[in-house]
């Protein structure tokens, strides 16, 4: 892990690069280096600087303990914003943004395009059927198990179809998260929580650094107090 | 009869083709009692149904000799006896034939049967006892086997009737027909007969089978766990104190083994039945020892010398202990009958918790006194803790028998009587559950009066049938089905679909309890999903507004984890938790859940809160974290051991510091719970001292209604005290008061404003300000068409007011006597107490009681003295005085009032020193006129008011309180006016009034002095008294009092000392001439 990062090349390309992610994201500069040093100790041989699909799948698992890989598959199919099946440094910094410090819109749209499999702007009812079909752990015995899982698309449906074209558009989702943001998240997991967030943030930002220094500062202090 | 028979009765099993033979159990013997007195008296009951012929005979061998019967038509054969009556052909209706050495008996109704019974004697059981042996089904053979009993559904009497009515109305047609079909009409008056005998017999048979019930129930067989949990409840009610307590000791007997299935009782006893032996000490009487067996509890004889329990039974067996106990000590049973029980079945899971809030509790409730024993009992429980044996008695605690478990449900009923057994719980001395014996007794009646009964009636209203239910339930189901069998995310959408729909109707609060979605809802609070549970809560802090939901939450526990999520660190979620908890903890069992889990304190702790101006989000949400937990508190504050909680967590500066905001969202819960907790001294004193009154004054102004009665009511409940009252002026808070009267639509508002009016007027120089301000008129308009609550504060404030003798004008000028004087009529305690004194004070003024005069004001004040309670009695007793001594004709007037005098003298039986002091004082005014005095003198007047001389007499300076003071003021004053009758001097010298008045001259008040020194001079006329007088040592006193300020005690001391020289100087006169 890396306590300092230090800039891969000295040069004011870089320096200009980093600069532009910063602007692009809700990360300092020192962060956006460390996030930067992450991933490229993530792929160690590779000649570009980038992650593919597995690495990423490893990478959200440790890290964010998500685990329902179709999710995980949209969501990088969510970072990878020019289609090509890997993450460069700028969706990279972009991504994890969103993921860590995102404002409620940011997530908003994120989410909805997670949840758009065929990103037609649209969440369809069988997109949901799809989102929604392990989410029923013991389906009555006597009935199809599919049976529910229609029931609670439709339930779904009703909740966010604003304007009745059984298909959710991102206005409405937007309209509707806004309304209750429990919604935000509401077929299925696609961010980090709260607690694998900090830890991680805790790896990266600027304030966790400083105060985790003066804390051990102090319990080495309190320490030489109790000797 | 015949199901009686069959299901009831103890048959032996069937044996050698003999049939079944009856056993010889309690139980049958029971049903042939009262088969036996069903046939006995049969014949004259039913003088037809007697009559008819049975289908089959009844036959059994007997034992009755045919020489017993003798009956007429009865024909002897050869030792045989033949009825002549014959049924058909040749069988006989009645027949007793010899069978070898037996007799057998054979019968064909109802009357000979009777016959036999009776020919029987004292074997009548054994006579039954063979014919029901015999005759299996008896009911077949008396009426046919179509009614021969059947095991199920039994119909064969409607087709009986069926049949009976086709037959009658066939043969009402052949009537008309032809005439005369006697035949057929015969055969229909037998059937009828016939079907009313099923009839009686069917009632019998339903009388047995109750009866069997009844024994049945009566055999419940005890278990180890019964006798265990009717020990230790026993357990708990005994202790050395025989006032106290209900029994002395009780425990089990025998080395405290228990064996695996929970008996005592060594091995061979238990296949006895035994279970345990308890050994008891009641207060009269000896040691019991008593075995509890499977069949009921009993008295056996006891160990012997060696210690061998000797188990033979003595006495009757019982199926409680508590009635045996009943039966064999007489002070037990008078305890057990006062004894109101609560104690409360601890839920296992709370038992930690329960602990540690019992440690808090035991700090801050120990005297001096009890700390030391009660750390001792603590070491000694912790001890024991340890040992395994303490589990299983706690386990056991957990059962008590249903019987004990309903008294303790009653506990909520009677505050009034807790104090004593208040006490009596906490002095328990039983070693065992003691540590937790005190909270529950205390938390019984830690509420406060301010509680209102809000809920506690809460009916419980099933929703009908499935029917009638809404679509609503439905879909609510369906979605409640989501939220158990779904995932994180199917949760979520189903706790958000559910907020769509109208959760502030009952229909769907209702809705989601009954198909079990309340379990879920809580279940979801235990998880680590914050998203879970914050839509859990959102869900629950609207349905929570219904008081069944309220307590299904509370009993499901869900405020225990409610109180745990508000250490969470997302604040979204503790607001939603304390704003839930606002809503649950409107009832008492929910407000002490709250407060044994530590809730208190948490919620305390949300209050914390920096008061920033400038909004931004966090300072925005720490200050709604702070609005809520105010919110939650106030629901808390309703009881009084939260309060008390609540000042130890340290909430009143934090509320003083929130009192600050400028938030009127803030302000509400801020000052509601202020206004709640000022019922206590305590918080009275704080709320003046942290400076609270300036901002409760501001808030006063404030636009807002309700945060204007908070405001009010909590100023009416600290102006108790005169600082306040004082603050509350000079802060300008009488103004703002005054201007709430005009808010007349809002009865609440003007109660609370009314309320603090009345206390701020108590302060002299806030009388003043309300003049200025015009009070008076504002509150005699008040006197027409407000709620009583309203009335008794604005009666109150009048009253105050009317201290003031310019007020006296007002009231009047304004037109307030005649409202005031109607409003004696009313049955409000409370209200009449304040009527009385406002008018009483307005009586002190002459024309005032012109009027009061007219409107017969008097009388119904004289009727007010009939009242039950004493406060009214007396303030109706004192509002008298004046009216007597302003009024024109005043004696003309009190002896107008038929049986007046008698009432207001037999008053002074009573026991209330103010109803007392306030007769006195009104006595002494009626004892101004001759003619009543002579009237009272007759009605006995002096023995009883010399009575009370000794009553209350001097004891010493360390027991005196103003209100004997008072008390003994108006008793001399009394004295003294009854003086001036006939020989009432002499009868008080004879019933001994004169020493314990002397005694009266060491009190402290002058006004004691100066009415004892007027009593005794009086007295002094007399020189028997003079005598008593002196010997009782009051010349020295009287000396000091000649030289007193007070021209009256002078003179009457004077006076008093002047007879007494007389007379001993015509002692010396006459001695020495």
């Amino acid at each position: 892990m890396p306590s300092k990062a230090k800039p891969v090349y000295k040069g004011g390309e870089r320096m200009k690069f980093i600069e532009m992610l910063h602007h692009k994201s809700h990360f300092s500069k020192t962060e956006v280096e460390r996030l930067l040093q992450m991933l490229k100790q993530q792929c160690p041989n590779s000649p570009k600087i980038r992650m593919d699909r597995n690495k990423f799948n490893d990478f959200v698992h440790k890290n964010f303990e998500m685990t329902d890989e179709m999710i995980v598959d949209r969501v990088f199919r969510a970072f990878d914003e020019d289609n090509d099946g890997f993450i460069n440094e700028l969706e990279w910094v972009k991504g994890l943004s969103i993921f860590l410090r995102g404002t409620m819109e940011e997530k908003t749209k994120f989410c909805f395009d997670v949840y758009d499999m065929n990103a037609d702007g649209y969440i369809s009812r069988e997109e949901m059927f799809h989102l929604l079909k392990n989410s029923i752990l013991k389906p009555a015995t006597e009935e199809d198990p599919d049976e529910g899982i229609k029931d609670l698309v439709e339930i779904t449906l009703k909740k966010f179809d604003y304007d009745h074209d059984t298909r959710v558009s991102f206005e409405d989702w937007t309209k509707c998260v806004k309304e209750d943001s429990l919604l935000l998240e509401a077929l299925g997991p696609c961010l980090p929580n709260l607690k694998t967030r900090n830890a991680f943030l805790e790896l990266v930002s600027d304030a966790q650094h400083d105060t985790g220094m003066s804390i051990s500062a102090q319990q080495k202090m309190k320490g030489k107090v109790t000797y | 009869m015949g199901q009686a028979l069959i299901r009831a009765a103890q048959w032996t099993s069937a044996k050698g083709g003999s049939g079944g033979k009856l056993e010889f159990t309690k139980l049958n013997e029971e049903l042939l009692n009262s088969i036996i007195q069903f046939v006995d008296g049969f014949s004259a009951k039913y003088p037809e149904e007697t009559k008819l012929v049975f289908k089959k005979p009844l036959t059994w061998q007997t034992t009755v000799s045919p020489d017993a019967i003798n009956l007429p038509g009865l024909e002897d054969r050869g030792g045989d006896k033949i009825s002549e009556a014959k049924a058909d052909k040749d069988v006989p209706l009645f027949s007793l034939k010899r069978d070898g050495s037996d007799f057998e008996c054979s019968c064909m109704t109802m009357e000979y049967c009777e016959q036999v019974l009776r020919a029987s004697g004292d074997k009548k059981m054994i006579e039954l006892r063979a014919c029901l042996e015999a005759n299996r089904d008896p009911v077949a053979n008396m009426l046919g086997e179509r009614f021969a009993t059947v095991e199920g559904d039994d119909n064969s009497i409607f087709r009986f009737i069926e049949e009976i009515t086709k037959e009658i109305e066939q043969l009402a047609k052949q009537h008309a027909e032809n005439e005369g079909n006697t035949e057929k009409q015969e055969e229909i008056e037998e059937k009828k007969l016939i079907l009313k005998m099923r009839l009686i017999l069917l009632r019998v048979d339903q009388q047995l089978l109750n009866q069997s019930i009844a024994q049945i129930t009566k055999d419940v067989r005890l278990t180890p766990v019964m006798v265990d949990g009717e020990v230790s409840i026993l357990q708990e009610l005994s202790g050395d104190d025989e006032r106290k307590h209900v029994l002395e000791l009780i425990d089990f007997w025998g080395d405290g083994y228990v064996f695996k299935n929970g008996c005592r009782a060594p091995p061979q006893r238990q296949l006895h039945g035994d279970i345990a032996y308890i050994e008891v000490r009641p207060f009269d009487g000896n040691m019991l020892y008593i075995t509890a067996n499977t069949s009921g509890y009993y008295v056996n004889k006891g160990p012997d010398n060696r210690g061998d329990m000797n188990y033979e039974r003595e006495g009757d067996a019982y199926r409680e202990l508590v009635t045996l106990l009943k039966d064999k000590s007489a002070h037990f049973a008078e305890m057990i009958d006062k004894q109101e029980f609560h104690l409360k079945v601890q839920e296992k899971d709370d038992y930690m918790d329960a602990r540690k809030v019992e440690e808090d509790e035991e700090d801050k409730e120990s005297t001096a006194g009890y700390r030391p024993e009660r750390t001792k009992q603590k070491t000694e429980e912790d001890s024991k803790d340890k040992g395994q044996k303490q589990k299983t008695q706690k386990k056991k605690r957990l059962e008590p028998s249903l019987k004990w478990k309903a008294l303790g449900m009653e506990e909520y009923q009677e505050p009034d009587t807790r104090v004593e057994q208040k006490k009596l719980k906490k002095k328990k001395a039983s070693p065992r559950m003691k540590s937790k014996t005190p909270i529950d007794a205390e938390d019984t009646f830690s509420e406060s009066s301010t509680e209102s009964e809000e809920e506690e009636e809460a009916v419980e209203r099933r929703s009908e049938t499935n029917a009638d239910l809404p679509s609503e339930y439905w879909q609510i189901q369906k979605l409640v089905k989501y939220l158990k069998g779904g995932n994180q995310t199917a949760t979520i959408i189903a706790l958000c679909s559910m907020r769509d729909f109208n959760l502030a109707q009952e229909t769907c609060q209702l809705a989601i309890r009954d198909v079990g979605g309340l379990e879920v809802l809580i279940n979801l609070l235990d998880t680590e999903e914050v998203k879970c549970k914050i839509g859990s809560l959102k869900i629950l802090k609207e349905i929570s507004r219904n008081t069944q939901i309220r307590r299904a939450i509370a009993d499901l526990g869900g405020l225990q984890t409610m109180v745990k999520i508000l250490r969470d660190p997302d604040k979204d979620l503790k607001c939603l938790a304390a704003e839930t908890i606002a809503n649950v903890a409107k009832f008492r069992r929910a407000r002490r859940t709250v407060r044994q889990h530590g809730g208190i304190r948490k919620l305390v702790g949300l209050l914390d809160c920096p008061i920033v101006s400038a909004t931004n989000p966090e300072a925005d949400k720490d200050a709604e974290v702070a609005r809520s937990g105010a919110l939650a508190l106030w629901s808390c504050s309703k009881s009084k051991k939260n309060k008390e909680a609540m000042r130890k967590a340290g909430a009143i500066p934090l509320l003083a510091k929130l009192l600050k905001s400028p938030n009127e969202n803030m302000l509400i819960p801020v000052v509601g719970t202020l206004q709640e907790c000022a019922s206590e001294p305590s918080y009275r004193l704080a709320i003046r001292t942290e400076g609270m009154i300036e901002d409760l004054v501001k808030n006063l102004k404030s636009q807002t209604d309700e945060l204007q009665m908070h405001c009010a009511s909590a100023i009416f409940k600290c102006a108790e005290e005169k600082e306040t009252r004082d603050l509350v002026r000079q802060y300008g808070g009488l103004d703002p008061l005054v201007s709430l009267l005009q808010k007349t639509d809002n009865k609440e508002l003007l109660e609370a404003a009314t309320g603090a009016i009345w206390k701020c007027a108590i302060s002299p120089e806030n009388v003043t300000r309300f003049q200025e301000l015009r009070a008076i008129e504002q509150l005699v308009g008040l006197l027409n068409d407000q709620p009583e609550e309203v009335l008794v504060n604005v009666v109150g404030g009048l009253g105050e007011l009317a201290k003031d003798p310019p007020n006296r004008l007002l009231i009047r000028k304004a037109g307030g006597i005649p409202p005031l004087v109607n409003l004696l009529t009313g049955t409000n305690q409370a209200l009449l107490v304040n009527v009385t004194r406002a008018v009483g004070q307005c009586a002190e003024e002459q024309d005032n009681m012109a009027i009061i005069d007219k409107l017969d004001g008097v009388r119904l004040l004289w009727s007010l003295l009939k009242n039950q309670n004493p406060d009214v009695q007396a303030s109706a007793a004192w509002a008298i005085c004046p009216c007597i001594e302003n009024a024109k004709d005043a004696g003309e007037m009190v002896r107008s009032f038929v049986g007046g005098l008698e009432l207001i003298v037999s008053l002074l039986k009573s026991e209330h020193r103010e109803v007392l002091a306030s007769v006195c004082a009104a006595i002494a005014n009626i004892a101004k006129d001759e003619e009543n005095l002579a009237v009272i003198t007759d009605h006995g007047v002096v023995p009883m008011l010399a009575r009370l001389t000794n009553t209350y007499a001097w004891k010493g300076s360390k027991f005196q309180s103003k209100v004997d003071d008072k008390l003994r003021r108006h008793l001399a004053e009394a004295i003294a006016r009854c003086c001036n009758w006939g020989n009432n001097r002499t009868a008080f010298g004879r019933e001994g009034a004169v020493a314990p008045l002397v005694k009266y001259l060491r009190s402290q008040d002058e006004n004691v002095h100066r009415s004892t020194a007027r009593a005794l001079y009086q007295l002094s006329k007399n020189p028997e008294n003079c005598i008593t007088m002196h010997e009782a040592g009051v010349v020295q006193p009287l000396m000091k009092m000649v030289g007193s300020q007070d021209e009256d005690l002078q003179e009457a001391s004077a006076g008093c000392i002047g007879n007494i020289r007389r007379l001993a100087l015509a002692n010396e006169k006459a001695r020495y001439s």
